[in-house]
């Protein structure tokens, strides 16, 4: 039991998706404007992994190796259909604010990576777990990630106001830089030193190594 | 007696490089997925429709409130919204019988009872049928008209793009046209949904003093009344909303429905 609860617990922080094996950055900057399109994505991505893995571990006896990438595929793909028709039956704003980035769950590559790495070879349960440490890990990220840039970019979390803006009397002067792509980056960026500082096994050695040449004089 | 599940069996006990197996697979998992990704659609079909309706109704009623003095005039009349009456499209006459609350457009539009197809020389907007019949919105004030909505739609780069289309007392000066639907691509064509695109159509007219439609979209900067700038890198998005606007002014459109109205009043 405690070797099947590694599963969950591992990939949050130290072998964290985002900030480790570095997958899914691309929704990881477009949705985490604010914490609730942050945290809705998370819920439908940790979701999608954890059907997926559960599924695909089910029938990964009898999945073909030639076409096992397609199979995953078509799994993933009607789950992430289902969950956006859900969403825009169910939330329909946040549908609206999440756009197409709950459809690119498809070829989000965490989802494709744990099917492929983790959930082909192991039996359902440790699966499910995997997928939802993942997902969990994921999220963490999302939500750190989106509690900053709402925070720091528009002075509110989950739309209720913290920090009042100038323009409503208050002294917060909102960062619009936070509410572009890039900021994602820098505070993604920043967890990895962080956790990177703490875990020194994580840090990667360098492929090339920079010629470090002063001119004098 | 053959036990079905021997088949089954023998069918799973096969080599999985086996061929039979592979496509015995592949059609499995495509049909079981298929089968599962309809039902949900189907099943949440109405409450995503409830959703579109309640935006549509939202958009009229901003719509209103950006056309200047609307609001007053409609407080003067003592009514909080606009009267619908259903038009006969061919004959441009009201269709009495029809009860303007229960009639879907877009039920009707894919009913062949209920539509007519589109002759293809004038079906601009690419729609191929259109229903035979459209709900208009209006205010009036002593038998003057003082303003028309009409539902138009087309068909933009990748989706159809559903739109109101608001009209001056003239029949030919655009009033406002507010974008109700679209799945264009994100960013790029869907930026039609920008209301700073939208506020240039405003005052813009249809067709000039001959009768002849005229409005389109142009690359660059827009002169005269009778053109607007298209959205940069969406030229096809831009010239659907053109093309829109052509086919449901026009003689298979509105058309005989506002010559009527211009030559009789309501």
């Amino acid at each position: 039991m405690a070797s099947n609860l590694r599963h969950v617990t591992a990939p949050l922080v130290e072998n964290n998706p985002v900030t480790l094996q570095i997958l899914g950055i691309c929704s990881a900057l477009a949705v985490t404007t604010s914490l609730s399109t942050a945290l809705v994505m998370s819920l439908a991505l940790t979701a999608v992994l954890c059907i997926a893995s559960a599924t695909i571990s089910l029938i990964r006896n009898h999945i073909p190796n030639v076409i096992r990438l397609i199979v995953q595929i078509i799994i993933i793909a009607s789950l992430v259909i289902v969950i956006d028709e859900l969403l825009q039956a169910y939330a329909f704003e946040i549908s609206r604010q999440l756009s197409i980035f709950v459809g690119l769950i498809v070829t989000n590559c965490l989802v494709m990576g744990r099917a492929e790495a983790f959930a082909m070879r192991n039996p359902v349960w440790p699966s499910v777990l995997d997928g939802l440490g993942n997902g969990l890990g994921y999220s963490l990220v999302l939500i750190i990630v989106g509690s900053i840039r709402e925070l720091l970019g528009a002075g509110t979390l989950l739309g209720y106001t913290i920090l009042t803006p100038a323009s409503q009397g208050g002294w917060f002067v909102p960062l619009g830089l936070m509410q572009l792509a890039p900021s994602a980056f820098f505070i993604i960026g920043l967890l990895v030193w962080a956790i990177r500082s703490h875990w020194v096994g994580q840090v990667e050695t360098p492929k090339f190594s920079l010629k470090l040449q002063r001119s004098r004089g | 007696m053959l036990n079905p599940l021997t088949p089954w069996q023998r069918f799973l006990a096969r080599p999985n490089d086996d061929h039979v197996k592979v496509f015995g697979i592949a059609i499995l998992v495509a049909l079981i997925s298929a089968a599962f990704v309809s039902t949900a659609a189907v099943a949440l079909k109405p409450l995503q429709d409830a959703h579109l309706e309640a935006e549509r109704a939202a958009r009229m009623a901003q719509m209103l409130d950006t056309l200047p003095g609307m609001r007053e005039v409609m407080e003067e009349a003592g009514v909080d919204t606009l009267e619908t009456r259903v038009v006969d499209l061919a004959t441009g006459a009201f269709a009495t019988d029809i009860d303007p609350a229960d009639y879907d457009i877009q039920a009707a539009a894919s009913d062949p009872e209920q539509s007519t197809a589109i002759p293809p020389d004038m079906d601009v907007a690419d729609l191929r049928r259109r229903a035979n019949h459209a709900p208009v919105y209006l205010l009036e004030r002593d038998g003057a008209l003082l303003l028309i909505v009409l539902p138009v739609e087309g068909t933009g780069y990748q989706s159809t793009i559903r739109a109101m289309l608001a009209l001056e007392p003239d029949l030919n000066t655009i009033a406002a046209l507010t974008i109700t639907e679209q799945g264009e691509t994100p960013g790029i064509g869907a930026r039609v949904e920008d209301p700073a695109w939208q506020a240039l159509w405003p005052g813009r007219q249809i067709a000039d003093e001959n009768g002849n439609i005229v409005i389109s979209v142009v690359r660059g900067t827009a002169t005269g009344p009778y053109e607007v700038d298209a959205i940069s890198g969406a030229t096809v998005t831009s010239n659907g909303v053109a093309n829109m606007l052509r086919y449901w002014l026009g003689p298979h459109g509105y058309g005989p429905f506002l010559d009527r109205l211009a030559a009789e009043g309501l």
